[in-house]
């Protein structure tokens, strides 16, 4: 047993794997829990997908040097993140219309983008699915860095991203800058995707943000316990996924994210168990 | 360039907020008007307010009551006319509250009863400072004025309607809201609920708040109110109810919608569009 655990251990990329799950699951868990309850999930999916077209740039400018990769994505998913932030806002057609009409296309420009390169299969597959075992130690610290960023802006901003989130003309009424709150919350979440683009790529990165914040929606009252409780599910996902991958020898992203899940769906059921038992219990109360 | 606007007129950041004008009423609207893509909401609104009055709004459903709520918290801006508060537009105000209606609230969101009250701090914490103890006495104190000392700790869903209603008042206390306006605060109520929100309104007369209270119940306005505004789009009336509920005014503001019978003591209304959310408080 504590053989298997050590074992994938003496590999310098299961290692770095290992730190960027941790910290991947940690950040979006604890940005996610707004996404959750302020109902942004499809949001954070399609913003997750219209960084592809900056991505394929990076890639196409870079010559598959992942560091300019890092950087364009960055700089489209901001551009995403503010451009659907004002469609959604300016026009007569609904804001889940609006976030489609974006997605996909911008997700077929970036299609279009990679396909131009011959070989561009498999690396298309990376941006899609993630490829945390080839993450190096330069991309360890873009992830610490700007992760670091997000957590420290998610505590500085705790009591504004609260009451925004939770009533908005209230916010309106203190006097609070509500569209700039909003706006920053939606830059935070594309700063997030980013940083996770290489642990579980574009397609899943929208189950980073909500899962493991929804599982701990199920299990407590409170915000802060919320917050970390889901960046202990997300992190013990990312550990979990990781060991799954090595030894059943499946995609990482897919094995971290199907973590999430199955995490998730026990504590559904345990929790719906547990309802229907207090349910039981007080009708046969009160027929006494 | 929005974006940047709102960043320059920020109160919360550079942190200014309107002086109250001395011998100016706590509120004046003039000639107020809102329109939507759908038509007016609001037209020709005009009247004033003197500190520690409590007023009942009553009209139709659609009436604009929450419109003109909303305008006068500084929340919406008005297409035509304007709102002082205190000599002051109201986005400048840091002292009006709005209650919102219960059925407008995420009941399952993950925070407590002194959560929630303490979002009413949140207007005066300056920028990365969090909650300090006066902060969570006032919150205290607040709970204590509207009777929930001891649901502090309590997770909102677990509340009855009247006692998340009493929260919001408690919110507006802990904001040092001078100016509250109520949105349907006794839609859904029992009876007992409804005379607890009473005895704290007696309560916030005693601390001169000023109270403006939406209510589609003629009668409660009627019973529990010095003044009324009668509002259809149009302000109707604004006076004491025996001026107001007159059959000539309940026939313009409610149309065919409300059945007026004569009795000896005056008017009777029945009020024939059912409208009633029927949440058990």
């Amino acid at each position: 047993m504590i053989e298997s655990i050590i074992a994938p251990l003496q590999y310098a990329f299961m290692l770095r794997g290992l730190v960027a799950a941790v910290l991947v699951g940690v950040v979006c868990a604890t940005l996610g829990t707004y996404v959750v309850l302020r109902g942004m999930a499809f949001f954070g999916d399609a913003l997750a997908h219209a960084i592809l077209p900056g991505v394929a740039i990076g890639y196409l400018v870079g010559g598959g040097s992942r560091g300019t990769v890092f950087w364009w994505a960055l700089l489209t998913a901001i551009l995403s993140a503010l451009g659907i932030g004002a469609i959604s806002r300016s026009t007569k057609i609904k804001e889940d219309t609006a976030i489609g009409i974006v997605f996909a296309g911008t997700f077929a420009l970036g299609v279009a983008l990679i396909s131009t390169v011959r070989s561009y299969t498999a690396d298309l597959a990376h941006f899609l699915f993630g490829d945390v075992l080839g993450v190096r130690t330069t991309d360890l610290w873009l992830i610490a860095i700007f992760g670091g960023l997000i957590i420290v802006a998610v505590l500085a901003f705790y009591k504004e991203f609260l009451v925004v989130s939770f009533d908005p003309i209230l916010a309106k009424t203190l006097r609070l800058p509500t569209r700039l709150l909003d706006f920053f919350l939606l830059v935070l979440i594309a700063v997030a995707i980013v940083v996770s683009l290489q642990t579980v790529g574009l397609a899943l990165m929208v189950a980073m943000l909500v899962t493991p914040a929804a599982t701990a929606y199920l299990l407590t009252n409170r915000l802060p316990i919320m917050m970390a409780l889901a960046a202990g599910i997300a992190a013990a996902s990312g550990v979990i996924g990781l060991y799954l991958s090595f030894y059943l020898g499946i995609a990482s992203g897919a094995a971290i994210v199907l973590t999430c899940t199955a995490i998730f769906a026990l504590t559904w059921v345990l929790q719906s168990l547990r309802h229907r038992l207090l349910l039981n219990q007080s009708a046969r109360k009160s027929e006494d | 360039m929005q974006l940047l606007e709102e960043f320059r007129k920020t109160d919360h950041l550079i942190r200014h907020h309107h002086p109250h004008e001395a011998g100016a009423p706590i509120l004046r609207a003039a000639d107020l008007g809102v329109r939507y893509e759908s038509g007016p909401a609001l037209e020709g609104v005009s009247f004033e307010l003197e500190v520690g009055e409590r007023l009942a709004v009553v009209g139709p459903n659609g009436a604009g009551k929450s419109t003109l709520f909303k305008v006068i918290a500084g929340v919406m801006t008005p297409s035509d006319g304007k709102v002082h508060v205190y000599g002051h537009e109201p986005g400048g105000h840091i002292c009006i509250a709005y209650l919102p209606q219960r059925s407008q609230v995420d009941w399952n969101f993950p925070v407590s009863v002194a959560d929630v009250v303490m979002m009413g701090r949140v207007g005066k914490l300056k920028l990365f400072r969090h909650p300090r103890a006066r902060d969570w006495e006032i919150v205290q104190h607040a709970l204590d004025v509207v009777g929930m000392q001891d649901l502090a700790g309590r997770q909102i869903r677990e509340l009855s309607g009247g006692q998340q209603q009493r929260m919001f008042i408690a919110r507006a206390l802990a904001q040092e809201a001078e100016l509250m306006l109520m949105d349907e605060p006794l839609t859904g109520l029992d009876l007992n609920s409804q005379e607890g929100i009473f005895r704290i309104l007696e309560d916030l007369r005693q601390r001169r708040v000023t109270v403006l209270v939406a209510l589609h119940d003629l009668q409660m306005a009627a019973d529990r109110f010095d003044r009324v505004m009668l509002l259809n789009v149009h302000l109707v009336s604004l006076g004491t109810p025996g001026e107001v509920f007159t059959s000539h005014n309940l026939l313009d503001a409610y149309g065919g919608h409300l059945r007026l019978i004569q009795t000896d003591d005056g008017v009777l209304a029945l009020e024939d569009s059912c409208c009633g959310e029927g949440e058990e408080g």
